[in-house]
């Protein structure tokens, strides 16, 4: 080892509690940083899964500019015979979905609702909502006159499992539509808009209704994971027309807001990383400026023996690096340790298992292990000791041989 | 051949009110090979004339050579590295890296020299058997005795083969049996390496060993006496 090296590390043990403290403190935060980002990307993880899940899916194919302007006449030709192609692609799948608006009357009361026409056997391997059903079933046949809808505008409609509802729509022609279907069951996703404002009847009668022929809107596929989704929207893309006709949007182009959600949740957990990284930084350049200021006599005598002052700020330097390497190496360890705890027996908090029950969804939390979670902290803090030591470093080039060894 | 050549050399130092001259227009020629004593009660200058030879302290005024080169306008890195490949220091406080072993010690300077780890090795055991210290390398400076440490700062002031060793007040904290041996090692070390040797002091024993002795008084050199002549 060279002697610059073992000098530094000596030098840090020369007063053990404060290095301690200071690599302590260092070791905590990143500890912290690496449960925190790592149980981020896990929420994260299932904010999207689960924001998903309930109706987007991971892609979608649509016919060009629906995306933008969700107009009747933009179809998937053949929806039903193209989901079931595309679930012949490894690990996807995929159900045909129709979607349009229509006036929903009961014997009291008229509203607007959106109607989806779904295929009832593969609906809920794209969708949650049929597993939130509340009261009576979901669909079951392809082609009856009957409809799933949210229990507020049940309630809105004063409506029951049983009950008729009459739709008033336009047709994929423009002409009008009009139908008479049975409730067949009531759901509840927790979410206002949908509980009062969706409605599912079963793509064949909704093909018939609505004068749609053998189209839909849309084919709703999912992917084995986030993760495989590119990959998964490649396939898609390889099993469509080569005219151009259809195109694949990923959940990034279908559902913008949730990234922006996201994105103003990181925005606020970085600045509370940051500021933890600052006090971490503070604590350093404390402990540096105390140890060259301490050491002023001794840094005299070694520029006395020809040591320039460039070369005394890299080993006060070196000192700081060996201290940050500490904090990285010990914080992703153990940090790491404690997340991989969490990551396999979940993570919860009181209120959050009966909150997530209400939507379907999963009520522990799983922290995600990854290299970037494990050091991307540590390794900021790493960057940021190296520039609290700065000042210290860059003072001892101002010093001078005899004054410094003057000094006490 | 002149080791060290100072001409007309003038500084002053502020302290409160009062200007206090520590070097007035001095000139002095210093052989190679030499061993000369500077000689003043406090403050009267022998310190910073050591300090302006060694390029640690500049003057305000007047010229320094060390083996004919002028030393007194190089930069800071100038002369950092003229200090650390010519010049060996030694100091009244031992002024040893506490963290570090003596045989690190002395190995330092040398690593900063930028020599090979074998040859490093090699040397500090050398010049530690040289000073009388064989087999104490392992040892921190907090382990060793005033005499000890001052032997440690000795091997390392020469260890690179100076071609001139500043000593100030090398003897103060030591008692005067191991001030002799320490000035006998000099005379050694002078004799073995040929190394010039210029020792600031106000001890009389000292000043008994060095073959000239510079006597100053307020920043002026007021004596100096070949004592092998005498």
């Amino acid at each position: 080892m060279p002697i610059e090296v073992r000098l530094a590390w000596r030098n840090l043990w020369r007063q053990p509690k404060r290095t301690l403290l200071t690599t302590g403190a260092m070791v905590f935060s990143n500890v912290l940083l690496v449960f925190m980002i790592s149980l981020q990307v896990g929420m994260y993880g299932l904010m999207i899964e689960n924001g998903l899940k309930v109706f987007t899916g991971h892609l979608q194919v649509q016919a060009p500019g629906y995306i933008d302007d969700a107009k009747m006449r933009l179809v998937v030709p053949d929806a039903v015979a193209l989901a079931g192609k595309l679930r012949d692609v490894d690990g996807i799948s995929a159900a045909a979905r129709g979607s349009t608006f229509a006036l929903a009357s009961s014997e009291d009361r008229t509203y607007g609702m959106a109607v989806m026409g779904v295929e009832p056997d593969h609906e809920p391997d794209v969708s949650s909502l049929p597993g939130l059903i509340g009261a009576g079933r979901y669909l079951d046949a392809a082609d009856a006159a009957e409809i799933v809808i949210g229990k507020r505008l049940a309630r809105n409609l004063k409506v029951d499992v049983g009950d008729e509802l009459t739709l008033l729509g336009s047709g994929l022609d423009g002409s009008f539509a009009a139908t008479v279907v049975t409730i067949a069951g009531l759901f509840e996703t927790g979410i206002p808009d949908i509980d009062r404002g969706i409605g599912a009847l079963p793509i064949g009668h909704f093909q018939d209704v609505f004068y749609m022929g053998d189209a839909a809107h849309m084919i709703v596929a999912v992917a084995p994971s986030l993760e495989a989704v590119p990959a998964a929207v490649a396939a898609v893309e390889s099993q469509l027309p080569a005219d151009g006709e259809l195109v694949v949007h990923d959940w990034d182009a279908l559902v913008p807001e949730l990234r922006q959600s996201i994105n103003a949740d990181l925005g606020g957990a970085l600045f509370m990383y940051g500021v933890l990284v600052v006090l971490v930084a503070f604590s350093v350049l404390n402990t540096q400026l105390m140890s060259v200021l301490e050491r002023t006599r001794e840094f005299g005598i070694v520029m006395a023996l020809g040591l320039k002052p460039g070369r005394l700020g890299r080993l006060v330097l070196l000192e700081a690096a060996l201290m940050g390497l500490i904090g990285v190496f010990a914080g992703a360890f153990l940090g790491g340790l404690l997340t991989l705890y969490f990551s396999v027996n979940g993570f919860t908090y009181p209120g959050l298992e009966e909150m997530a029950a209400q939507f379907n969804l999963p009520g522990r939390l799983h922290p995600e292990v990854t290299l970037l979670s494990l050091f991307a902290g540590p390794l900021v803090v790493f960057a940021f000791t190296l520039l609290a030591t700065a000042y210290p470093a860059f003072r001892l080039r101002r010093l001078k041989p005899v004054e410094a060894m003057r000094a006490a | 051949m002149t080791a060290v050549r100072c001409i007309d050399l003038c500084k002053t130092y502020r302290q409160g009110e009062e200007d206090i001259k520590a070097l007035d227009h001095v000139s002095i020629d210093i052989e190679s090979g030499d061993i000369v004593c500077l000689s003043a009660p406090s403050g009267g200058g022998k310190t910073t004339l050591l300090n302006s030879i060694g390029g640690l302290d500049r003057p305000d005024s007047g010229e320094i050579y060390i083996a004919g080169q002028r030393i007194d306008t190089l930069s800071k890195s100038g002369l950092a590295e003229l200090r650390l490949n010519h010049i060996g220091f030694v100091f009244q406080a031992y002024n040893l890296i506490p963290v570090l072993t003596a045989s690190e010690n002395i190995e330092f300077v040398m690593q900063v020299q930028g020599r090979s780890r074998g040859e490093r090795r090699d040397k500090s055991e050398e010049i530690l058997a040289e000073v009388g210290l064989a087999g104490m390398g392992d040892r921190r400076p907090a382990e060793m005795s005033g005499g000890q440490q001052q032997r440690v700062a000795v091997a390392r002031a020469i260890v690179s083969r100076p071609t001139l060793v500043l000593a100030d007040e090398p003897t103060a904290n030591l008692d005067s049996k191991t001030s002799d041996e320490l000035m006998e090692l000099f005379i050694r070390l002078n004799e073995t390496h040929g190394s010039t040797f210029v020792i600031a002091t106000h001890d009389q024993r000292v000043m008994g060993y060095a073959r000239r002795l510079v006597k100053m008084l307020d920043g002026r050199i007021v004596d100096d006496i070949d004592q092998q002549a005498a």
